[in-house]
């Protein structure tokens, strides 16, 4: 027989002016094991838990009741003060009566009854609970970090810092991600390589930091504290030992055509090639789509020239297996396909071009060297048109719904830039909002107005017109002057929205995190924590959660890693013991529950059993790994022969609770 | 302001469009063909439908000024579909002078599932005797 004591929470007036608290008590007082019963006014306090602990020792209480808020809220704080008065913290249950009940109610009489049928479900299971124990698992101290732009690197270096090995996989065959591609960084000026390439330098040479370039995360298993990650290292046809980073290959290779993603495919380089010269690390790539010697056998140019011996043209993908104790999600962003929006003719004219696109027209190691000139016939543009908002703010069907947050300060450093470097140009920027939060950002806005004169219209672009002088006649309205406008531009500037990046959502499915339905990570709290994924372990930096900027990205990197740190700092974890366990005798190997389970924390084991008759006899049975499992209960509900049962919350739990509401 | 309520959801009924949702970027009237020959733009039709300021619009000229291209229905960022609103008012403006040719009894016949309603209210305009 348990000794259960109630202890019910005013929680000031938000449960006490709706719920008669002191009614609730009293009705639970009367309930079969309890033995006492009271309420107090804030039952989360110092005081209020003082109580529940003086409480346990003077009526020797085996079982306690909290009618509170939500468990979310404040089970641990009771499940603390219960295990700090000698009761083991798992014999604590909380009746929801805040969240559940006097938040969504409003007539006292109903609310209080309703509070009293939880309270009375609550005890009804707190009868069955039994003590439950946690496990501990180790705690591997390495940290993996899935992207190599500027979050990633910010991430690894602050982990490296506090001295934990970090591997870092790139995607591409240098890190450094979009900020490579930028010319200057909003609101200072400064040039996006000097900032960033030091940095790239700093990982390459941090004996802690391991860059995989050119590789991908194949696969995901385990759990917080011990990962098991599969690295596909991408065949790149140059061994990274041996290359040098010399360029002859790059500079001898007879495939000229190749468009090159690093200017966006305004020019082209060769078949064989190293991203930029601050690449890191600097090591050549044979692109296998386009060398001649790979795809017919004939050319090996490349490998005549070079004296480091370091071409391989037989070299295959190469799978790494590591593990690791934390995860690091650091995919980044893209801008979209602005190919649809037919009115603004991207897809027409050469002249109208993204953001992007602009930033490497205007950056000294574009396909331009740093002149800004039309694609089209490369000649200076004397009038140019930004377009703000393009596939952001829109209806789903139409685009993007979120705000893409970084294109009002990029357009307007983009205008003041061009600004000073041909005063004769005039700019033209279209917004339907100028939106600069931030520090100095809104200085930096007014200055592109007030000191550079580009001419901010609000109204959106209508249509851009392609004309056969090379011109583009902009149609747009100005909504301050209520006039339509048609402006011919030499060149017209799309601020295409950003999107997170395709190997996200993939990603997300190997590591059980969540998104939200435009593919960002969802964050476990969207205030409290918003660099952790719900998922234990994993950890969310830069682009990849939500629009941002440098320097937000470079702060929640390094809330990122110090995170990683506490995490890696440790040298054991607790588990949660309520966990999933199988009843072996009545399990008979149907593999549904291993099927449903999201964790992957099922496994089927081939056991011997004794029989009735004494005879012995192998059979196929569930068993559950306790550190996986995230008791989420799925396999209980799934289970036909009832052989699955969940710590903490049985099924004979459940169903006294159901029982007693329904009583 | 009781009958100017009911004009709004009228137009609203009739149209089916969603002025709420506008976000007042204009990009309906940057794109609109007629926009010099008109004195209310698409825009303010939102606008003023929204606020339930309909009077203006019905006397205007500018209801017989759209052409219903649907560029600025094709290109609205938020789905507001401004050329129906301006249907709608359009319709009302008719309506209002009692000019409305074909009899309601007379729908029936004419009707269809292929057949949008959009249709139907631009029949009621132009092709009834």
């Amino acid at each position: 027989m348990q000794r259960i004591g109630v202890f019910v929470c005013h929680c000031g007036t938000n449960i006490a002016g709706t719920v008669d608290v002191k009614a609730v008590a009293e009705a639970l007082g009367r309930e079969p094991s309890v033995v006492t019963s009271v309420d107090y006014q804030y039952m989360c306090s110092e005081s209020g838990q003082n109580l529940i602990k003086d409480a346990i020792r003077d009526y020797k209480l085996t079982g306690v009741v909290v009618c509170s808020c939500s468990p979310r809220m404040h089970e641990n704080t009771f499940r603390k003060a219960a295990a700090a008065a000698g009761l083991n913290p798992y014999m604590v249950e909380i009746a929801n009566i805040r969240e559940q009940c006097s938040w969504i109610h409003k007539d006292v009489a109903e609310a209080t009854e309703k509070a009293i049928i939880l309270g009375r479900a609550a005890i009804a299971k707190v009868q069955l609970n039994a003590p439950l124990v946690a496990g501990e698992s180790p705690v591997i101290k390495r940290a993996l970090v899935i992207g190599g732009g500027i979050a990633g690197i910010q991430t690894a270096l602050d982990i490296a810092d506090a001295g934990f090995e970090v591997d870092i996989v790139e995607k591409q065959p240098t890190i450094g991600g979009k900020m490579t591609q930028l010319d200057k960084t909003f609101p200072t000026l400064d040039c996006a390589a000097c900032i960033l390439t030091p940095k790239m330098v700093e990982c390459a040479q941090n004996e802690l930091i391991n860059i995989y370039s050119y590789s991908e995360v194949d696969a995901v298993s385990g759990f917080v504290g011990n990962f098991s990650v599969k690295i596909r290292k991408k065949a790149r046809y140059v061994d990274e030992t041996k290359c040098t980073g010399c360029g002859l290959c790059t500079e001898k290779c007879p495939q000229k055509k190749v468009p090159n993603e690093f200017n966006l495919g305004m020019d082209n380089r060769r078949a064989v090639y190293i991203p930029f010269a601050q690449a890191v690390p600097k090591v050549a790539t044979i692109d296998a789509d386009y060398c001649t010697m790979l795809k017919t056998g004939k050319c090996g140019v490349c490998s005549k020239v070079c004296t480091a011996g370091a071409i391989n043209y037989k070299q295959t993908d190469e799978i790494v297996e590591r593990q690791y104790g934390a995860i690091v999600v650091a995919t980044g962003f893209n801008p979209i396909k602005v190919d649809k929006y037919d009115e603004y003719a991207y897809g027409q004219s050469k002249d109208v071009i993204t953001s992007l696109e602009f930033e490497r027209l205007t950056n000294a190691a574009g396909p331009t060297s740093g002149k800004l000139l039309r694609p089209s016939d490369g000649k200076h543009p004397h009038k140019i048109v930004f377009i703000q908002c393009v596939g952001s703010r829109c209806t789903p069907e139409k685009g993007k719904s979120y705000c893409s947050k970084i294109c009002c300060m990029y357009t307007a450093k983009h205008a003041m830039l061009t600004r000073e470097k041909y005063p004769d140009t005039e700019v033209y920027v279209f917004y339907i909002d100028v939106r600069t939060p931030g520090k100095n950002f809104d200085e930096f806005y007014r200055r592109a107005t007030e000191e550079y004169g580009v001419h901010y219209i609000k109204g959106m672009v209508g249509k851009v017109s392609p004309k056969a002088d090379g011109t583009l006649e902009v149609q747009a309205s100005d909504l301050i002057m209520n006039e339509q406008l048609r402006i011919d531009a030499d060149l017209v500037v799309l601020a295409a929205a950003i999107e997170p990046d395709k190997s996200a959502r993939p990603l997300a499915t190997m590591l059980t995190a969540s998104m939200d339905t435009n593919d960002f990570f969802t964050e476990a709290h969207p205030k409290l924590r918003p660099v952790e994924s719900p998922t234990a372990g994993i950890f969310l930096s830069g682009a990849c959660q939500g629009p941002k900027d440098i320097p937000e990205t470079v702060s929640q990197a390094g809330a990122a890693a110090a995170k990683v740190i506490g995490l890696l700092a440790k040298n054991k974890l607790t588990c949660n013991p309520c966990v999933a366990h199988s009843d072996e005798l009545l399990c008979n190997g149907c593999s549904q529950c291993a099927n449903v389970c999201p964790y992957g924390a099922i496994t089927y084991i081939e056991k011997e059993f004794v029989m009735p008759d004494r005879s012995k006899k192998i059979r196929r049975v569930a068993s559950v790994n306790p550190a996986v499992c995230q008791g989420c209960g799925a396999c209980t509900v799934t289970c036909p022969s009832g052989a699955m049962d969940l710590h903490g919350f049985s099924n004979r739990q459940i169903m006294a609770e159901v029982d007693a509401i329904c009583k | 302001m009781e009958n100017k309520t009911g004009m709004k959801e009228q137009i609203l009924r009739m149209s089916g469009a969603a002025v709420q949702k506008c976000m007042r970027c204009g990009k309906c009237s940057g794109t609109c063909p007629s926009y010099d020959e008109m004195e209310y733009h698409p825009h303010e039709f939102v606008y003023m439908v929204e606020k339930g300021d309909v009077e203006k619009l019905l006397k205007s000229e500018s209801v017989y000024k759209c052409l219903t291209c649907f560029a600025c229905v094709e290109r609205c960022p938020r789905g507001v579909e401004p050329a129906k609103v301006i249907e709608a008012v359009r319709l009302e403006a008719i309506r209002e002078q009692g000019r409305n040719h074909l009899k309601p009894d007379q729908i029936p016949e004419l009707l269809d599932e292929e057949t949008p309603g959009q249709l139907l209210m631009m029949a009621l305009r132009k092709y009834a005797k």
